[in-house]
Protein backbone atom coordinates (compact mmCIF):
# COMPACT_ATOMS: atom_id res chain seq x y z
CA UNK A 1 0.00 0.00 0.00
CA UNK A 2 1.58 3.25 -1.12
CA UNK A 3 2.15 6.07 1.34
CA UNK A 4 -0.67 8.59 1.56
CA UNK A 5 -0.34 12.27 2.35
CA UNK A 6 -3.01 14.23 4.19
CA UNK A 7 -3.61 17.43 2.27
CA UNK A 8 -5.80 20.31 3.49
CA UNK A 9 -6.84 23.29 1.42
CA UNK A 10 -9.67 25.74 0.89
CA UNK A 11 -12.06 24.84 -1.93
CA UNK A 12 -14.61 27.45 -2.96
CA UNK A 13 -14.30 29.04 0.44
CA UNK A 14 -14.69 25.84 2.49
CA UNK A 15 -11.91 23.82 4.15
CA UNK A 16 -11.44 20.35 2.69
CA UNK A 17 -9.10 17.50 3.37
CA UNK A 18 -7.99 14.50 1.35
CA UNK A 19 -5.64 11.59 1.92
CA UNK A 20 -3.88 10.96 -1.37
CA UNK A 21 -0.94 9.14 -2.89
CA UNK A 22 1.79 11.49 -4.07
CA UNK A 23 0.97 10.68 -7.68
CA UNK A 24 -2.72 11.68 -7.47
CA UNK A 25 -3.44 14.61 -9.78
CA UNK A 26 -5.55 17.48 -8.50
CA UNK A 27 -8.21 16.94 -11.19
CA UNK A 28 -8.91 13.43 -9.88
CA UNK A 29 -9.06 14.58 -6.26
CA UNK A 30 -11.53 17.32 -7.20
CA UNK A 31 -13.75 15.13 -9.34
CA UNK A 32 -13.65 11.75 -7.62
CA UNK A 33 -12.92 12.42 -3.96
CA UNK A 34 -14.46 15.84 -3.47
CA UNK A 35 -17.39 15.48 -5.87
CA UNK A 36 -16.55 18.63 -7.83
CA UNK A 37 -17.12 17.44 -11.37
CA UNK A 38 -17.17 20.93 -12.87
CA UNK A 39 -13.56 20.82 -14.06
CA UNK A 40 -13.32 18.26 -16.87
CA UNK A 41 -10.68 15.96 -18.27
CA UNK A 42 -10.42 16.77 -21.97
CA UNK A 43 -7.07 15.74 -23.36
CA UNK A 44 -4.72 14.07 -20.87
CA UNK A 45 -1.82 16.06 -22.38
CA UNK A 46 -2.04 19.49 -20.71
CA UNK A 47 -3.35 21.15 -23.89
CA UNK A 48 -7.09 21.70 -23.64
CA UNK A 49 -7.61 23.57 -20.37
CA UNK A 50 -10.97 21.93 -19.60
CA UNK A 51 -9.52 21.14 -16.17
CA UNK A 52 -8.62 24.76 -15.37
CA UNK A 53 -9.05 25.87 -11.75
CA UNK A 54 -8.11 29.09 -9.96
CA UNK A 55 -5.35 28.25 -7.49
CA UNK A 56 -3.74 30.88 -5.24
CA UNK A 57 -4.56 33.62 -7.72
CA UNK A 58 -3.41 31.70 -10.78
CA UNK A 59 -5.21 29.91 -13.61
CA UNK A 60 -3.83 26.37 -13.40
CA UNK A 61 -4.48 23.18 -15.34
CA UNK A 62 -5.42 20.83 -12.51
CA UNK A 63 -4.46 17.77 -14.57
CA UNK A 64 -0.83 18.91 -14.31
CA UNK A 65 -0.64 19.56 -10.58
CA UNK A 66 -0.20 16.98 -7.84
CA UNK A 67 -2.69 17.26 -5.00
CA UNK A 68 0.20 17.01 -2.55
CA UNK A 69 1.46 20.32 -3.95
CA UNK A 70 -1.77 22.03 -2.81
CA UNK A 71 -1.34 22.00 0.96
CA UNK A 72 -2.79 25.26 2.28
CA UNK A 73 -3.95 26.43 -1.13
CA UNK A 74 -6.92 28.69 -1.83
CA UNK A 75 -8.78 27.15 -4.74
CA UNK A 76 -11.84 28.07 -6.78
CA UNK A 77 -13.61 25.91 -9.34
CA UNK A 78 -16.66 26.65 -11.50
CA UNK A 79 -18.81 25.44 -8.62
CA UNK A 80 -17.61 28.43 -6.62
CA UNK A 81 -18.45 31.08 -9.18
CA UNK A 82 -22.10 31.36 -8.23
CA UNK A 83 -22.62 33.19 -4.96
CA UNK A 84 -25.77 32.78 -2.85
CA UNK A 85 -27.89 31.59 -5.75
CA UNK A 86 -26.76 34.35 -8.08
CA UNK A 87 -24.73 33.48 -11.16
CA UNK A 88 -21.38 35.23 -11.56
CA UNK A 89 -21.37 37.90 -14.26
CA UNK A 90 -19.30 35.54 -16.45
CA UNK A 91 -21.78 32.69 -16.10
CA UNK A 92 -24.66 35.04 -16.90
CA UNK A 93 -22.79 36.44 -19.90
CA UNK A 94 -21.95 32.97 -21.30
CA UNK A 95 -25.66 32.20 -21.06
CA UNK A 96 -26.81 35.45 -22.67
CA UNK A 97 -24.16 35.52 -25.40
CA UNK A 98 -24.46 31.78 -26.18
CA UNK A 99 -20.81 31.26 -25.37
CA UNK A 100 -21.19 27.49 -25.24
CA UNK A 101 -22.67 24.59 -27.20
CA UNK A 102 -21.77 21.21 -25.74
CA UNK A 103 -20.50 22.89 -22.58
CA UNK A 104 -17.48 20.63 -22.09
CA UNK A 105 -14.86 23.39 -22.21
CA UNK A 106 -17.10 25.87 -20.41
CA UNK A 107 -16.21 25.35 -16.75
CA UNK A 108 -12.50 25.69 -17.53
CA UNK A 109 -13.18 28.57 -19.92
CA UNK A 110 -15.17 30.57 -17.35
CA UNK A 111 -12.69 29.82 -14.58
CA UNK A 112 -9.88 31.07 -16.80
CA UNK A 113 -11.88 34.15 -17.89
CA UNK A 114 -12.42 34.94 -14.20
CA UNK A 115 -8.68 35.25 -13.63
CA UNK A 116 -8.14 36.95 -17.00
CA UNK A 117 -10.49 39.76 -15.99
CA UNK A 118 -8.66 40.17 -12.72
CA UNK A 119 -5.36 40.43 -14.61
CA UNK A 120 -6.88 42.84 -17.11
CA UNK A 121 -10.34 44.26 -16.30
CA UNK A 122 -10.64 45.97 -19.68
CA UNK A 123 -9.27 43.54 -22.28
CA UNK A 124 -9.38 44.12 -26.02
CA UNK A 125 -10.61 41.33 -28.26
CA UNK A 126 -6.96 40.45 -28.96
CA UNK A 127 -6.24 40.37 -25.22
CA UNK A 128 -9.15 37.99 -24.66
CA UNK A 129 -8.19 35.66 -27.51
CA UNK A 130 -4.60 35.56 -26.29
CA UNK A 131 -5.77 35.29 -22.70
CA UNK A 132 -7.87 32.17 -23.31
CA UNK A 133 -5.24 30.53 -25.51
CA UNK A 134 -4.91 27.74 -22.96
CA UNK A 135 -8.58 26.74 -23.32
CA UNK A 136 -9.65 24.90 -26.44
CA UNK A 137 -13.24 24.85 -27.70
CA UNK A 138 -14.26 22.50 -30.49
CA UNK A 139 -17.82 23.78 -30.87
CA UNK A 140 -18.15 27.53 -30.92
CA UNK A 141 -15.29 28.99 -32.93
CA UNK A 142 -14.68 31.27 -29.91
CA UNK A 143 -16.61 34.31 -31.23
CA UNK A 144 -19.40 34.08 -28.67
CA UNK A 145 -16.93 33.19 -25.94
CA UNK A 146 -15.16 36.47 -26.70
CA UNK A 147 -18.48 38.32 -26.68
CA UNK A 148 -19.37 36.73 -23.34
CA UNK A 149 -16.09 37.78 -21.77
CA UNK A 150 -16.48 41.31 -23.16
CA UNK A 151 -20.02 41.51 -21.82
CA UNK A 152 -18.96 40.29 -18.38
CA UNK A 153 -16.04 42.72 -18.35
CA UNK A 154 -18.45 45.61 -18.94
CA UNK A 155 -20.86 44.44 -16.23
CA UNK A 156 -18.06 43.92 -13.70
CA UNK A 157 -16.54 47.32 -14.47
CA UNK A 158 -19.94 49.01 -14.09
CA UNK A 159 -20.48 47.32 -10.75
CA UNK A 160 -17.18 48.62 -9.34
CA UNK B 1 -2.56 8.55 -17.92
CA UNK B 2 -1.49 8.74 -14.32
CA UNK B 3 2.09 8.60 -13.08
CA UNK B 4 3.66 5.52 -11.60
CA UNK B 5 4.01 5.53 -7.81
CA UNK B 6 6.75 7.70 -6.37
CA UNK B 7 7.76 9.32 -3.10
CA UNK B 8 7.28 13.05 -2.81
CA UNK B 9 9.61 15.41 -0.96
CA UNK B 10 9.14 19.15 -0.44
CA UNK B 11 12.29 20.57 1.15
CA UNK B 12 12.00 24.06 2.56
CA UNK B 13 15.60 25.11 2.01
CA UNK B 14 18.21 24.78 -0.69
CA UNK B 15 20.68 22.84 1.52
CA UNK B 16 17.87 20.37 2.30
CA UNK B 17 17.12 19.97 -1.40
CA UNK B 18 20.79 19.38 -2.23
CA UNK B 19 21.08 16.90 0.63
CA UNK B 20 18.03 14.99 -0.59
CA UNK B 21 19.29 14.95 -4.16
CA UNK B 22 22.65 13.57 -3.02
CA UNK B 23 20.99 10.97 -0.84
CA UNK B 24 18.46 9.76 -3.42
CA UNK B 25 20.77 9.99 -6.43
CA UNK B 26 19.58 8.70 -9.78
CA UNK B 27 16.19 7.62 -8.44
CA UNK B 28 15.18 11.26 -7.96
CA UNK B 29 14.00 14.01 -10.31
CA UNK B 30 13.66 17.65 -9.42
CA UNK B 31 10.17 19.14 -9.75
CA UNK B 32 10.02 22.78 -10.80
CA UNK B 33 6.81 23.98 -12.49
CA UNK B 34 6.02 20.42 -13.45
CA UNK B 35 4.64 21.29 -16.87
CA UNK B 36 7.30 19.36 -18.76
CA UNK B 37 7.93 16.60 -16.22
CA UNK B 38 4.40 15.75 -15.07
CA UNK B 39 3.05 15.32 -18.62
CA UNK B 40 5.94 12.91 -19.26
CA UNK B 41 5.19 11.05 -16.04
CA UNK B 42 1.51 10.80 -16.97
CA UNK B 43 2.56 9.11 -20.20
CA UNK B 44 5.09 7.07 -18.20
CA UNK B 45 7.96 8.32 -20.36
CA UNK B 46 9.50 9.30 -17.02
CA UNK B 47 9.13 7.13 -13.93
CA UNK B 48 11.29 8.58 -11.15
CA UNK B 49 11.03 6.81 -7.81
CA UNK B 50 11.35 10.16 -6.01
CA UNK B 51 10.29 13.72 -6.78
CA UNK B 52 12.00 16.61 -5.03
CA UNK B 53 9.65 19.60 -5.28
CA UNK B 54 11.59 22.89 -5.31
CA UNK B 55 8.38 24.91 -4.96
CA UNK B 56 8.72 25.70 -1.26
CA UNK B 57 12.21 27.23 -1.50
CA UNK B 58 11.50 30.96 -1.55
CA UNK B 59 15.09 32.01 -2.28
CA UNK B 60 14.88 30.37 -5.72
CA UNK B 61 12.38 32.96 -6.99
CA UNK B 62 12.98 36.59 -7.82
CA UNK B 63 14.38 39.03 -10.36
CA UNK B 64 17.01 41.61 -9.44
CA UNK B 65 19.92 43.57 -10.81
CA UNK B 66 23.45 43.41 -9.40
CA UNK B 67 25.79 45.85 -11.12
CA UNK B 68 25.48 45.27 -14.84
CA UNK B 69 23.95 41.85 -14.41
CA UNK B 70 20.35 40.71 -14.13
CA UNK B 71 19.84 37.78 -11.78
CA UNK B 72 16.81 35.55 -11.98
CA UNK B 73 15.99 32.77 -9.53
CA UNK B 74 15.54 29.47 -11.33
CA UNK B 75 12.03 28.93 -9.94
CA UNK B 76 10.80 32.28 -11.29
CA UNK B 77 7.74 31.57 -13.42
CA UNK B 78 7.17 32.70 -17.00
CA UNK B 79 4.29 34.76 -15.65
CA UNK B 80 6.70 36.53 -13.28
CA UNK B 81 9.10 37.24 -16.16
CA UNK B 82 6.28 38.78 -18.19
CA UNK B 83 5.26 41.04 -15.33
CA UNK B 84 8.75 42.31 -14.53
CA UNK B 85 9.33 46.02 -15.16
CA UNK B 86 13.07 45.44 -14.75
CA UNK B 87 13.14 42.86 -17.53
CA UNK B 88 10.87 44.91 -19.78
CA UNK B 89 13.32 47.77 -19.49
CA UNK B 90 16.68 45.98 -19.41
CA UNK B 91 16.18 42.63 -21.20
CA UNK B 92 13.08 42.89 -23.39
CA UNK B 93 14.22 39.94 -25.56
CA UNK B 94 13.56 37.68 -22.58
CA UNK B 95 10.07 39.11 -22.06
CA UNK B 96 9.22 38.73 -25.74
CA UNK B 97 10.49 35.13 -25.69
CA UNK B 98 8.60 34.21 -22.53
CA UNK B 99 5.38 35.49 -24.10
CA UNK B 100 5.69 32.90 -26.86
CA UNK B 101 5.87 29.99 -24.42
CA UNK B 102 2.79 27.73 -24.31
CA UNK B 103 -0.33 29.39 -22.84
CA UNK B 104 -1.38 31.47 -19.80
CA UNK B 105 -1.97 28.51 -17.50
CA UNK B 106 1.34 26.86 -18.34
CA UNK B 107 3.09 30.21 -17.88
CA UNK B 108 1.68 30.55 -14.35
CA UNK B 109 3.49 27.37 -13.32
CA UNK B 110 6.35 26.88 -15.79
CA UNK B 111 9.70 28.20 -14.59
CA UNK B 112 12.72 29.57 -16.42
CA UNK B 113 14.98 27.12 -14.60
CA UNK B 114 12.80 24.14 -15.45
CA UNK B 115 12.54 25.17 -19.10
CA UNK B 116 16.34 25.41 -19.26
CA UNK B 117 17.12 22.26 -17.28
CA UNK B 118 14.70 19.92 -19.02
CA UNK B 119 16.89 19.75 -22.12
CA UNK B 120 14.05 19.66 -24.61
CA UNK B 121 15.21 21.30 -27.87
CA UNK B 122 11.67 22.57 -28.33
CA UNK B 123 11.87 24.75 -25.24
CA UNK B 124 12.39 28.44 -25.92
CA UNK B 125 14.66 29.63 -23.12
CA UNK B 126 17.86 27.88 -24.21
CA UNK B 127 18.12 29.88 -27.46
CA UNK B 128 17.16 33.08 -25.60
CA UNK B 129 19.85 32.40 -23.01
CA UNK B 130 22.48 31.78 -25.68
CA UNK B 131 21.53 34.95 -27.53
CA UNK B 132 21.68 36.92 -24.26
CA UNK B 133 25.09 35.44 -23.36
CA UNK B 134 23.62 34.22 -20.09
CA UNK B 135 25.31 32.09 -17.43
CA UNK B 136 23.82 29.55 -15.03
CA UNK B 137 24.63 29.08 -11.36
CA UNK B 138 24.74 25.37 -10.58
CA UNK B 139 24.68 24.50 -6.89
CA UNK B 140 25.72 21.16 -5.49
CA UNK B 141 27.12 19.59 -2.30
CA UNK B 142 30.53 21.11 -3.03
CA UNK B 143 29.17 24.61 -3.62
CA UNK B 144 28.46 26.74 -6.66
CA UNK B 145 29.86 26.89 -10.15
CA UNK B 146 28.88 29.25 -12.95
CA UNK B 147 28.58 27.88 -16.49
CA UNK B 148 27.87 29.75 -19.73
CA UNK B 149 24.61 29.00 -21.54
CA UNK B 150 26.54 28.65 -24.79
CA UNK B 151 27.79 25.08 -24.56
CA UNK B 152 25.51 24.08 -21.67
CA UNK B 153 23.08 22.09 -23.79
CA UNK B 154 24.52 18.74 -24.83
CA UNK B 155 21.70 16.73 -26.37
CA UNK B 156 18.14 15.56 -25.92
CA UNK B 157 17.32 15.88 -22.19
CA UNK B 158 21.04 16.30 -21.55
CA UNK B 159 22.83 19.36 -20.17
CA UNK B 160 25.97 20.09 -18.19
CA UNK B 161 24.01 19.89 -14.94
CA UNK B 162 25.56 17.14 -12.81
CA UNK B 163 23.34 14.58 -11.12
CA UNK B 164 23.88 16.14 -7.70
CA UNK B 165 23.38 19.76 -8.80
CA UNK B 166 20.48 22.16 -8.93
CA UNK B 167 20.28 25.09 -11.34
CA UNK B 168 19.58 27.93 -8.91
CA UNK B 169 20.09 31.20 -10.76
CA UNK B 170 20.29 32.66 -14.24
CA UNK B 171 22.63 35.61 -14.80
CA UNK B 172 22.26 37.88 -17.80
CA UNK B 173 24.58 40.75 -18.67
CA UNK B 174 22.45 43.80 -19.41
CA UNK B 175 22.50 44.18 -23.21
CA UNK B 176 24.25 47.33 -24.46
CA UNK B 177 22.06 50.41 -24.71
CA UNK B 178 20.53 50.75 -28.17
CA UNK B 179 20.62 47.00 -28.82
CA UNK B 180 17.93 45.61 -31.08
CA UNK B 181 16.25 42.32 -30.23
CA UNK B 182 13.65 39.89 -31.47
CA UNK B 183 12.34 36.37 -30.96
CA UNK B 184 10.46 35.09 -34.00
CA UNK B 185 8.60 31.82 -33.46
CA UNK B 186 6.68 29.87 -36.09
CA UNK B 187 4.16 27.40 -34.71
CA UNK B 188 1.13 25.53 -35.99
CA UNK B 189 -1.16 26.96 -33.39
CA UNK B 190 -1.16 28.99 -30.21
CA UNK B 191 0.64 27.14 -27.47
CA UNK B 192 2.55 24.75 -29.73
CA UNK B 193 6.28 24.18 -29.62
CA UNK B 194 8.28 25.92 -32.34
CA UNK B 195 8.27 24.60 -35.89
CA UNK B 196 11.26 26.93 -35.98
CA UNK B 197 12.27 29.95 -33.91
CA UNK B 198 15.20 32.34 -33.82
CA UNK B 199 16.45 34.68 -31.09
CA UNK B 200 18.48 37.71 -32.12
CA UNK B 201 20.32 40.38 -30.17
CA UNK B 202 21.82 43.06 -32.42
CA UNK B 203 24.20 45.92 -31.79
CA UNK B 204 24.60 48.44 -34.58
CA UNK B 205 27.34 51.00 -35.15
CA UNK B 206 25.82 53.52 -37.53
CA UNK B 207 24.50 51.46 -40.43
CA UNK B 208 26.81 48.50 -39.82
CA UNK B 209 26.41 45.56 -37.52
CA UNK B 210 28.80 45.77 -34.58
CA UNK B 211 27.70 42.54 -32.98
CA UNK B 212 25.01 39.95 -33.64
CA UNK B 213 23.88 37.03 -31.48
CA UNK B 214 21.72 34.48 -33.28
CA UNK B 215 20.37 31.31 -31.65
CA UNK B 216 17.93 28.72 -32.99
CA UNK B 217 15.15 26.80 -31.22
CA UNK B 218 14.08 23.28 -32.22
CA UNK B 219 16.39 23.05 -35.22
CA UNK B 220 18.46 20.21 -33.81
CA UNK B 221 18.93 18.08 -30.69
CA UNK B 222 19.69 21.26 -28.70
CA UNK B 223 19.35 25.01 -29.14
CA UNK B 224 22.00 26.06 -31.65
CA UNK B 225 24.19 29.11 -31.85
CA UNK B 226 24.48 30.31 -35.46
CA UNK B 227 28.10 31.44 -35.24
CA UNK B 228 28.83 31.59 -38.95
CA UNK B 229 25.64 33.57 -39.52
CA UNK B 230 26.72 35.99 -36.77
CA UNK B 231 30.20 36.37 -38.26
CA UNK B 232 28.78 36.99 -41.73
CA UNK B 233 27.02 40.12 -40.49
CA UNK B 234 29.94 41.77 -38.69
CA UNK B 235 30.65 45.16 -40.20
CA UNK B 236 27.90 44.72 -42.80
CA UNK B 237 24.71 46.64 -43.41
CA UNK B 238 21.40 44.89 -42.94
CA UNK B 239 20.00 44.41 -46.42
CA UNK B 240 18.64 41.61 -48.59
CA UNK B 241 22.10 40.32 -49.43
CA UNK B 242 23.37 40.15 -45.85
CA UNK B 243 20.05 38.75 -44.60
CA UNK B 244 20.04 36.05 -47.28
CA UNK B 245 23.58 35.06 -46.36
CA UNK B 246 22.85 34.99 -42.63
CA UNK B 247 19.73 32.91 -43.23
CA UNK B 248 21.66 30.53 -45.47
CA UNK B 249 24.35 30.05 -42.82
CA UNK B 250 21.77 29.50 -40.10
CA UNK B 251 20.03 26.89 -42.22
CA UNK B 252 23.36 25.20 -42.82
CA UNK B 253 23.72 24.19 -39.16
CA UNK B 254 20.12 22.99 -38.78
CA UNK B 255 19.43 19.33 -38.27
CA UNK B 256 15.73 19.37 -37.50
CA UNK B 257 13.90 16.18 -36.61
CA UNK B 258 11.00 15.50 -38.98
CA UNK B 259 7.70 15.22 -37.15
CA UNK B 260 4.09 16.36 -37.34
CA UNK B 261 5.31 19.96 -37.57
CA UNK B 262 7.06 19.27 -40.86
CA UNK B 263 9.80 17.41 -42.63
CA UNK B 264 13.46 18.39 -42.33
CA UNK B 265 13.51 20.42 -45.55
CA UNK B 266 10.48 22.48 -44.53
CA UNK B 267 11.76 23.07 -41.01
CA UNK B 268 15.16 24.09 -42.31
CA UNK B 269 13.55 26.60 -44.67
CA UNK B 270 11.43 27.96 -41.81
CA UNK B 271 14.56 28.32 -39.67
CA UNK B 272 15.96 30.52 -42.43
CA UNK B 273 12.78 32.56 -42.56
CA UNK B 274 12.56 33.05 -38.78
CA UNK B 275 16.23 34.07 -38.75
CA UNK B 276 15.59 36.62 -41.47
CA UNK B 277 12.54 38.05 -39.67
CA UNK B 278 14.29 38.18 -36.32
CA UNK B 279 17.23 40.07 -37.83
CA UNK B 280 14.88 42.51 -39.57
CA UNK B 281 12.83 43.11 -36.43
CA UNK B 282 15.94 43.48 -34.28
CA UNK B 283 17.38 45.93 -36.79
CA UNK B 284 14.20 48.02 -36.70
CA UNK B 285 14.49 48.24 -32.93
CA UNK B 286 18.24 48.91 -32.80
CA UNK B 287 19.53 52.41 -32.22
CA UNK B 288 23.18 52.63 -33.29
Amino acid sequence: MAKTHKVSFKLNGKPVEAAVEARELLIYTLRERLGHTGPHIGCETTHCGACTVDLDGMSVKSCTVLTVQCEGADMTTIEGMEQGGTLHALQQAFHEEHGLQCGYCTPGMITRAYRLLKENPNPSEQDIRKGIAGNLCRCTGYQNIVKAVQSAAKKLAAAR
Amino acid sequence: MIPREFEYHAPRSLPDAIGLLKQLGEDAKLLAGGHSLLPMMKLRFAQPAHLIDLGKIAELRGISQAGNEIRIGAMTTEHDLLGSRLLAEKAPLLVEGAGWIADPQVRYKGTIGGDISHGDPGNDHPALMIALDASFVLTGPKGERVVKADGYFLGLYSTQLAADEILTQIRIPVPAAGSGWSYQKLKRKTGDFATAATAVLLQMKGRSVARASIALTNAGPTALRAREAEASLAGKEINDASLNEAARLAMKICDPAPDQRGDAQYKRAMCGEMTRRALQAAHARAKG
